[in-house]
């Protein structure tokens, strides 16, 4: 079935509709990595967006649970040059475009991917639709202004068990594999809804709290801020991603929107306390304003194609966090070591 | 950690003449670092055999050395030149080796030169089989099960512990020499005995096959600050088991998951950084395609064969970044140059498919074996781009040049079922092929999957484009089903064959619907950033980025990949014209396939096409890029046989005018404009029936020299001497028809000659005559050959140069053109005129300094030779001698005669020069790889009809200290004319035993594969004995034997001075 792309400047990406057959909108992304369909997929920092794979290949190795980053996906739509009708890997359990289908998710496929990652770029990521029926235009796309964390945070209380020191972690949308790492440090670990206030969370007596990844705007959840603020200085609190933005927010700086964000697993970030460099796995459409940074808190890691800001810590407080990924799924193991960071920090 | 600011001198070790295993990727990688280093200030030595490389050019290198590649030889320079530093990572498995040696020998020691770059350590870490086994063991990384020996018993010893199959790999050899896979006991026992002897330090390793899973490659960088990055994964469509170098691969990975590929990606990392190699470096693993288990196979600490294609399929130039990181930058220091802005620490991200499929030699080898397995047979390979498996497979495979349309080649149908399972489970190089017809015939994935061993995520990609087939062929071709087929990457041709139309009707077809290709470009990032570096592909997608311009540009053919025939020297004469180009205020728009090549560098054009070399897709890059014209006399035979489709197309070719380009290759043409000119030539005829043969061999008489028309490097070309050898010949080695005849010429034994010159379409400029040393009948490619001549008459250098100038003027030649005399008492005759840039325009370039190409391509766009600086007739001769000899990778290629022949088998070539014609010969000699042994036994075994003439030459062989042993009827002979002589009826015994240090044996008539001669010619590559099959080849020997025993005659001078004190004084004295 024929569908098409149609962005809120009003310019069409035409392909077939594969997967879910239906209409979807969302914020449409790029995202750059070869490999690492289905982890992107299950991400939910994705939620609210459509996302592009640059990769004209998808779906070559079919999907399996074990590579799944939440119980289901969160994306909006994906768009593909090729969506591959034939998958093999010893691991498969099904292929991609069932998957799609079972999930209710749209898939758009044969366009020109590239044309559009090009027009992204140059115009920077914006909403769009992906519908089957001709004649839609500007009006049907919605405002903004969704709270997109509120739908794939937790619910209610997880408790992880674990040997080791007391952790809350504040889920905005984490990844599975944000938290087997932390189980992999042995943390007894307790994962609390979004909204969960500070007084809940020293309420555990936790040794630290860890912020996790998450959609959106970071400005959408003020109420996560406030939390964050209180627990500041009370306590070690770690961040990744949508976790790095709140702490910034928290200390006071603020955040803005990238033209096109970082999506892939190839952007090399540098340890500016070890000199090193690393290639990290991202997905992020915002970032720390640098001039806006508290006087007590310095950049610990720097994007060496943007310059933009990757990681900060504060200078007295055991508070520190990173833009990227360090648990990778899908990309690069490289960063695996801040976990260590993280625990040393937490625990003290 | 910024640049090293204590270097000023650096020595760049080149990796020799193109062989088996290490083709042009080496001048790529080479010239790329010579730009780097220059960029930096640094001065420059280079050292390299092979004078058709870019990088032994005067604008890339300060001081160039065109001598042979040995430690003996570097050592001098190095004492000569000083430098402070040697990078050993880019001369290939050759360069790597000798700096080794040079660091063993103390010889760097003792100048103060430094290995740059990766250490002497980590070389022996990666290369030694030993330490690398016990490097992977500390680490915890897998290997397969493995026992290094250096003693055949120890074979059988670990056979017992692992059984069969056994993978054998001699250590510091490339492209796999000498190794193989042992089945069985027979096949172990020949397998190691040739790999002891292949192996420079007499170690093999025996290692458990993991054949049958999947081939994984990664190319990693690493700084010395450990910073890590991986630039490219590959993933080879054919199964462990089969050399990479011979089998088809991908990039980037296709099957893997995240998880799998992030396990090898962080295992190469974990490998880079213990075994500390700074630079480039690629790591091999396999990975069962039922689990996770991997193993690690092989890490070339070096800039190789894989990086090449890794560097052409990202953008990333790897060879340039391990530059910088060798003079002391770390990878965060360094901007990525295709994007202008961002790091060049970073992974590149690829939004295409590449496709590379080996160039293999078999067309010229029509005996060889053609298997498949751990030892490379490829000459050369190509690389295609496009956004699906499907395109990205069928350009590749058009890109080949073998005739062959879509996957069908002529056997295809033919094949028995039987024929068909022994194909796919055999592997060879016709097994792609073999697969689409077993899909054909409706076999199914299962099926083929078990017999192939090969993923079915790649067999269905080739099931696709055979349903695309039958689809076309089932249906109308509607605008639908015309665009599928596009997008799919069905070729005009393709299509048209399938539909019983032509070509041009499909692309008129295609044009009336507005079905046309939109060029994407490469940019290392999958977008993300704006690049600057116009490097393109074509696909049928929405979105083209090749934006129009109205610079006034033209466009250069490239030649495709290496083949025997077709070799470096055509890139190095697409990139002078490119430089020419520019240099007249041009732009220079190239396109080409090779991945190996410094024309397909990212900064050598304005604009870079990565397309087949085909009508349709050559004009799709003219309708996109309007050149002013198109010039096809420097890609080869390949750009040469497009100049008539593209000319009727109306497309300006520049130079020699299409006409006349026909006039020379036309054999009926030629021979009446040869009358006209009262040129004397060998007298032929052309055959296009098979009953016109005997009639035309009874008038000519024999002896007769065969081949078919329109050939290049004399495929299938033979000298006959009966009526029943021509019968044969008729029979068996070709194919006659009216299209495609037959030419039968008149053999005359003499002197071959050789021209190279230049016409502004008023005058002709001949910058040398090179005489060959071997009598016409061996392939001029295949003969060494001497400048300036030594006994050519001035008398007839006269009539030479009267008949290239009376030919070049007929000609209207504008550009080069080669000619080939054969020279017979005091007459010359014209064997053949080639319209185009011949394999030794490098060299005359080189050693006569006058820019052949450039002035070629200035005389195309309208200059003079006089506007230009340049007279015409012969420039003239310097005072030094140049001798260029053939290097042949027979030990590669079994089964294949190594006899020398009208029929064309060398793969590459080295230069040696000097001040005396003996000099340069041991230099071309040794250069060429030949050992040059003084003394021993030396086996003799003649045709009849070579007795006479033998006996000077073996006269001087048993005087100059050589014991000669001879076959049956040779050494009864010999003792009949008085030479002491041993016989032997078991020479083949006596070459195994290793007693015979040199052989000389001239092929009788039949060359069968049975016969004793050709056993004998096989068993001496196998064992890299020297072995003469001319005796102009063993006279040249034995002048050089001399210099050989006293070598402290020869001279080591830089080309620069050679030049400097002769030609350019006299030139500037007037002459």
């Amino acid at each position: 079935m024929s569908g098409v792309l149609i962005l809120e400047d009003g310019t069409c990406f035409p392909g077939k509709v594969f997967g879910y057959r239906g209409n979807s909108q969302g914020e449409v992304v790029f995202n750059t990595g070869m490999v690492g369909y289905q982890e992107v997929i299950t991400d939910p920092s994705y939620a609210g967006q459509i996302v592009v794979m640059t990769y004209p290949l998808i779906g070559n190795y079919g999907v399996n649970k074990g590579d799944n980053e939440a119980i289901k996906p969160h994306v909006r739509g994906f768009i593909v040059r090729e969506n591959c009708s034939y998958h093999n890997n010893w691991q498969a359990e099904d292929s991609f475009e069932n998957f799609l289908a079972a999930h209710s998710i749209v898939g758009l496929e044969g366009v020109d991917t590239r044309a559009l990652t090009r027009h992204l770029r140059s115009r920077g990521t914006m909403r769009g639709i992906i519908t089957t029926s001709a004649g839609l235009n500007k009006q049907d796309f919605s405002s903004n202004g969704e709270n997109l964390v509120e739908k794939v945070t937790t619910k209610e209380i997880r408790h992880l068990p674990g040997t080791g020191p007391k952790l809350v972690v504040m889920d905005f949308g984490i990844k599975e594999s944000i938290i087997k790492s932390l189980i992999s440090k042995e943390f007894d670990i307790y994962l609390v809804p979004a909204w969960t206030g500070a007084k809940e969370i020293l309420g555990f007596k936790p040794q630290g709290v860890f912020l996790s990844n998450g959609p959106g705007d970071p400005k959408d959840v003020p109420k996560s801020i406030v939390t964050i603020k209180e627990l500041i200085g009370k306590i070690p609190v770690c961040g990744i991603c949508l976790g790095h933005q709140l702490i910034a927010l928290a200390l006071g700086a603020d955040t803005y929107k990238l033209k096109f964000g970082h999506r892939g697993v190839n952007h090399p970030v540098k340890d500016l306390l070890t000199n090193r460099v690393y290639i990290t796995s991202q997905n992020h459409g915002y970032a720390i304003k640098e001039e806006s940074l508290p006087q007590d808190v310095y950049v610990t890691h720097r994007n060496l194609n943007d310059h933009t800001i990757e990681g900060i810590r504060h200078k007295y407080l055991p508070v520190s966090s990173v833009q990227y990924h360090p648990e990778a799924a899908p990309g690069p193991e490289d960063s695996a070591y801040l976990f260590n960071h993280f625990y040393d920090l937490l625990v003290g | 950690m910024p640049k090293r600011q204590d270097l000023n001198k650096v020595m760049v070790i080149g990796s020799g003449p193109i062989i088996i295993g290490q083709a042009a990727e080496f001048d790529y990688a080479g010239t790329q670092a010579c730009k780097a280093l220059k960029e930096e200030g640094i001065k420059i030595v280079l050292v390299n055999s092979n004078p058709a490389t870019i990088m032994t050019d005067e604008n890339i290198a300060d001081r160039i050395y065109i001598e042979p590649l040995n430690v003996d030889t570097l050592a001098k320079i190095i004492a000569k030149e000083r430098p402070q530093g040697i990078i050993p990572g880019l001369g290939g498995q050759t360069g790597l080796n000798l700096a080794v040696e040079l660091a063993e020998q103390g010889v760097l020691k003792e100048y103060n030169v430094e290995l740059l770059g990766t250490s002497l350590e980590a070389i022996k870490r990666s290369e030694d089989r030993d330490e690398f086994k016990s490097t992977m063991q500390a680490i915890g990384e897998p290997i397969p099960e493995s026992t290094i020996i250096t003693d055949i018993k120890d074979a059988y010893v670990f056979k017992e512990k692992v059984g069969f199959p056994i993978i054998v790999r001699p250590a510091y050899t490339l492209g796999g020499t000498g190794g193989g896979i042992a089945t069985n006991e027979e096949e172990l026992k020949t397998i190691v005995s040739l790999g002891l002897k292949a192996s420079r330090i007499g170690q093999v390793l025996l290692e458990q096959s993991v054949a049958g899973w999947k081939e994984i490659e990664v190319e990693v960088m690493r700084d010395r600050a450990d910073n890590c990055i991986i630039v490219c994964s590959m993933e080879n469509m054919d199964p462990m088991g089969i050399h990479t170098g011979d089998s088809i691969v991908f990039a980037p990975t296709q099957t893997l998951t995240d998880k799998e590929f992030q396990m090898l990606r962080t295992a190469a990392i974990k490998i880079i950084r213990k075994l500390e190699v700074e630079g480039g470096c690629n790591i091999q693993f396999g990975l069962d395609p039922q689990s996770q288990n991997y193993v690690v196979i092989e890490v070339n600490p070096r800039v190789s064969r894989s990086s090449a294609l890794a560097s052409k399929a990202t953008g990333y130039p790897i060879a340039k970044v391990a530059t910088k990181i060798a003079i002391g930058y770390t990878l965060d220091e360094i901007i990525n140059p295709v994007t202008g802005k961002t790091s060049a620490c970073f992974e590149p991200s690829i939004d295409y498919v590449v496709a590379k499929i080996p160039r293999w030699p078999f067309d010229k080898f029509p005996t060889a074996n053609r298997s498949l397995g751990t030892q490379m047979k490829a000459t050369g390979e190509v690389m295609a781009i496009e956004r699906t498996i499907e395109g990205a497979l069928l350009k590749a495979v058009r890109s080949l040049e073998t005739g062959v349309v879509g996957l069908t080649i002529k056997e295809s149908g033919s094949w028995t079922e039987m024929e068909l399972q022994n194909k796919l489970k055999e592997a060879d190089d016709e097994r792609l092929f073999a697969i689409a017809e077993a899909f054909r015939r409706n076999w199914t994935i299962k099926e083929i999957k078990l017999l192939t061993g090969m993923d079915p995520f790649f067999l269905v990609k080739i099931q696709n484009i055979v349903a695309m087939e039958r689809r076309i062929k089932e249906q109308n071709l509607t605008y639908d089903l015309l665009i599928s087929a596009k997008r799919m990457g069905f070729s005009d041709e393709h299509i048209a064959k399938i539909k019983g139309l032509t070509a041009i009707e499909v692309r008129k077809m295609r044009q009336s619907s507005n079905i046309k290709p939109v060029y994407k470009l490469v940019d290392t990032c999958a977008g993300e950033f704006e690049a600057e570096t116009p490097y393109y592909y074509s696909t049928y997608e929405t979105e083209n980025e090749a934006q129009f311009n109205y610079k006034p540009k033209v466009l250069v053919l490239g030649s495709g990949p290496i083949r025997i025939g077709q070799g470096i020297e055509f890139d190095y004469c697409s990139v002078h014209a490119v430089w020419a180009l520019q240099d007249a205020g041009f732009n220079a728009v190239i396109i080409n396939n090779n991945p190996e090549t410094v024309s397909t560098d990212f900064d050598t054009s304005d604009r870079l096409y990565f397309e087949p070399l085909t009508t349709e897709e050559v004009m799709n890059v003219i309708e996109q890029e309007k050149p002013l014209g198109v010039i096809v006399q420097f890609g080869g035979q390949t750009a040469i046989n497009l100049a008539g489709e593209l000319h009727q197309l109306g497309v300006n070719i520049l130079g020699t005018p299409v006409d006349y380009i026909d006039a020379a290759e036309d054999r009926e043409k030629f021979e009446k404009l040869m009358n006209k000119l009262k040129i004397p030539q060998t007298q032929g005829k052309t055959a296009t029936g098979v009953n016109q043969v005997e009639e035309i061999a009874k008038e000519l008489g024999f002896p007769l020299l065969v081949r078919p028309s329109y050939v290049l490097g004399g495929r299938a070309m033979k000298v006959v001497y009966d009526m029943h050898e021509l019968a044969q010949y008729v029979e068996s080695a070709v194919e006659i028809s009216s299209k495609h005849p037959i030419l039968i010429d008149k053999y005359i034994k003499g002197k071959e000659v050789e021209v190279d010159a230049i016409g502004d379409g008023e005058n002709i400029l001949i910058p040398g005559i090179m005489e060959h040393i071997e009598r016409a009948g061996v392939h001029s490619g295949d003969s060494m050959a001497v400048y300036p001549t030594q006994t050519i008459s001035n008398k007839v250098k006269e009539k030479i140069l009267a008949y290239t100038e009376k030919i070049g003027k007929a000609l209207r030649i504008k550009g080069v053109f080669n000619i080939q005399f054969v020279v017979a008492g005091e007459e010359a005759y014209v064997l053949e005129v080639n319209p185009r840039a011949s394999r030794t325009v490098p060299i005359i370039s080189k050693i006569t300094g006058v820019p052949m190409i450039k002035l070629a391509t200035r005389a195309m766009l309208g200059k003079s030779l006089k506007e230009m600086g340049y007279p015409s007739g012969l420039w003239p001769e310097p005072d030094y001698v140049v001798v260029k000899a053939p290097v042949f990778s027979f030990e590669k290629l079994s089964k294949v005669d190594t006899s020398l022949g009208p029929e064309m088998k060398s793969t590459g070539e080295v230069l040696g020069i000097d001040y005396n014609f003996a000099g340069a010969l041991y230099k071309a000699i040794t250069g060429a790889g030949n050992k040059f042994p003084l003394q021993g036994q030396a086996l003799v075994s003649l045709a009849p009809k070579d007795y006479e003439e033998a006996l000077p030459v073996i006269k001087i062989l048993a005087k100059s200290g050589f014991s000669i042993v001879a076959t049956n009827s040779t050494a009864q002979f010999l003792k009949s004319r008085g030479i002491d002589v041993v016989n032997t009826n078991d020479p083949v015994d006596l070459l195994q035993k290793e007693e015979v240090q040199l052989v000389v044996n001239t092929p009788s008539q039949g060359r069968s594969q049975n016969s004793k001669g050709f056993k004998i010619r096989r068993l001496s590559a196998e064992y890299r004995i020297p072995c003469f099959t001319s005796l102009d080849t063993v006279e040249a020997y034995l002048k050089a034997i001399d210099v050989a025993k006293n070598n402290g005659k020869l001279t080591y001078n830089a080309i620069q001075d050679y030049l400097n004190v002769d030609t350019w004084a006299r030139v500037r004295a007037g002459m």
